[in-house]
């Protein structure tokens, strides 16, 4: 009994910890310890979230599409390049530290170049939803198809399987779990990545709204977006991992099996 | 297949020899022990008659046939089964099929057949981890089989196992041997393994490695649990020993 009630405690610690917090931030702003104007509380953005709802969603839908698109060619390119990398040794010499190179300039900076040269419409922010995604998908991929078992691939060339074969069998299926660690990340980036393209101009999408709001300076309704916003990632972070779940059924049955052992 | 021979092998690395002149063969129906210490070139020399690594002087043939650095002629197992995580246990075993290009489920139907004899019955569509250590190498030997009919080389297949389900895995092996009758050359550094299982031994020894004696087991088979504390047994290992150290 004791045992169960510990277990239950262990899960929903984190929980615990969020609502004190939440708790703890009303209290400081109904008894005005904090003053209202500059950091509204958890009801307050409970109420602009409510109130502004359908703008909210309209927003959200431009900024989702954004997103999508984004991720979709970021990772389509993330695996050819990686591909590619994989299969010519002089790619990965010659590419990868540009690659990285790409990945130290910070993503406001780019921005704005790319509205300067791209416009006000889809097609920068897509870019720079496409520059923050294609990256951990490659490096993902990479790492993987490197470290698969040299032994795997004699296996296989033993039995007389070209280099396509060797990938369709070894290469890629091991190397998914990696894949989905990077699409975790790309997932997020890409929601971020949106974002802040948006700040920078634009009609709609929920960082034109974060900018409209901002020089309106309703706190409430910044607090309501920016949760929002993260709710957003953690909803496709999920997504993520269920699609894992769906593509790896060795994995997940793997996990319930050391679960049921314990 | 009738002769799998190996001529004359010789394999340096960095200017020193590692195997220097070695010749064995395989006949049909055959199981041929390689007996020596960890280190003393078994595994090189399985490369070479793999068609995996290319030997400074020698060859290999097949029924005839110089297959001398070319692979796929000859299957092998390794110690690890090597049985991909993300496979079932008949798409593992049916891969070499799949490779040569049979169609999916084409592979499946063919390879089903073989679960019953080689005791994998129930597992097809198991995950390898799902599955115990004695049960992956049957799975691992069974895709052996499958992608060569006519030769194996097993690379200490048994020796990741306790010595329990070792001798279960010997008896097993037996017994599937007298069915499907494998040419098989099975690399060991256990000899009472290599007494039990084998025909003929090779017992390989020295630095640069090198055959220095062939062995003949002259013994009914299958041998039965009472072959291991026989008179003939300890005889065999006496003798064994006495070239090895």
């Amino acid at each position: 009994m004791k045992k169960k009630f510990l277990s239950i405690i262990n899960k929903i610690s984190s929980f615990i910890v969020i609502f004190a917090i939440l708790i703890l931030w009303q209290i400081l702003s109904a008894t005005g310890i904090v003053p209202k104007f500059m950091l509204p509380s958890p009801v307050d953005v409970v109420m602009a979230f409510i109130g502004d709802f359908p703008l909210l969603m309209q927003h959200a839908a431009t900024t989702l599409t954004e997103a999508f698109l984004g991720l979709m060619i970021g990772t389509l390119l993330g695996f050819a390049i990686a591909v590619i990398m994989d299969y010519y040794p002089i790619a990965y010499k010659s590419v990868y530290p540009l690659m990285v190179l790409t990945q130290t300039v910070p993503t406001v900076a780019i921005a704005p170049l790319l509205v300067l040269w791209m416009g006000y419409g889809l097609l920068p922010k897509v870019t720079l939803i496409v520059l923050t995604t294609f990256f951990p998908i490659a490096i993902g991929l990479l790492d993987g198809f490197h470290t698969v078992d040299p032994d795997s691939i004699n296996l296989l060339k033993a039995m007389g399987a070209n280099r396509l074969q060797v990938f369709t069998h070894i290469k890629l299926p091991s190397s998914l779990s990696h894949f989905f660690a990077g699409l975790k990340i790309s997932v997020s980036y890409s929601v971020v990545a949106a974002v802040i393209s948006e700040w920078l101009g634009g009609f709609y999408g929920l960082g034109v709204y974060m900018t409209r709001v901002r020089k309106s300076y309703s706190f409430d309704k910044m607090f309501a977006v920016i949760f929002f916003i993260s709710l957003i990632s953690l909803l496709l972070m999920l997504g993520v991992t269920l699609l894992k779940d769906a593509v790896m059924p060795w994995d997940r049955s793997k996990k319930t099996e050391r679960k049921n052992q314990i | 297949m009738d002769k799998l021979i190996a001529k004359n092998i010789t394999v340096s690395y960095e200017g020193a020899n590692i195997i220097e002149d070695i010749s064995i063969e395989l006949n049909k129906g055959e199981i041929v022990c390689l007996l020596g210490v960890s280190g003393v070139g078994k595994t090189t020399l399985f490369n070479v008659i793999s068609g995996l690594l290319n030997p400074d002087e020698g060859i290999v043939e097949l029924d005839g046939r110089n297959i001398t650095g070319k692979a796929g002629n000859v299957s092998y197992m390794l110690q690890k089964d090597m049985l991909m995580p993300y496979k079932t246990i008949i798409d593992n075993v049916s891969l070499p099929l799949v490779i040569r290009g049979e169609k999916k489920s084409k592979a499946r139907d063919i390879t089903a057949k073989y679960f019953q004899e080689f005791g994998l019955e129930g597992t097809e569509k198991k995950y390898p981890f799902q599955l115990s250590g004695g049960m992956r190498q049957r799975a691992a030997l069974l895709r052996t089989y499958l992608f060569s009919d006519q030769v194996a080389l097993l690379d200490e297949p048994f020796s990741a196992l306790d010595s329990i389900t070792k001798s279960v895995m010997h008896e097993w092996y037996l017994q599937v041997m007298k069915q499907i009758r494998l040419s098989t050359l099975l690399i060991t550094h256990d000899i009472d393994e290599a007494i039990i299982l084998s025909d003929r031994i090779y017992v390989m020894a020295g630095k640069p490695g090198r055959i220095k004696e062939e062995v003949i087991i002259d013994e009914p088979k299958p041998r039965d649990k009472d072959f291991k504390v026989s008179e003939s047994f300890i005889k065999y290992k006496r003798h064994i020993l006495s070239i090895l150290m």
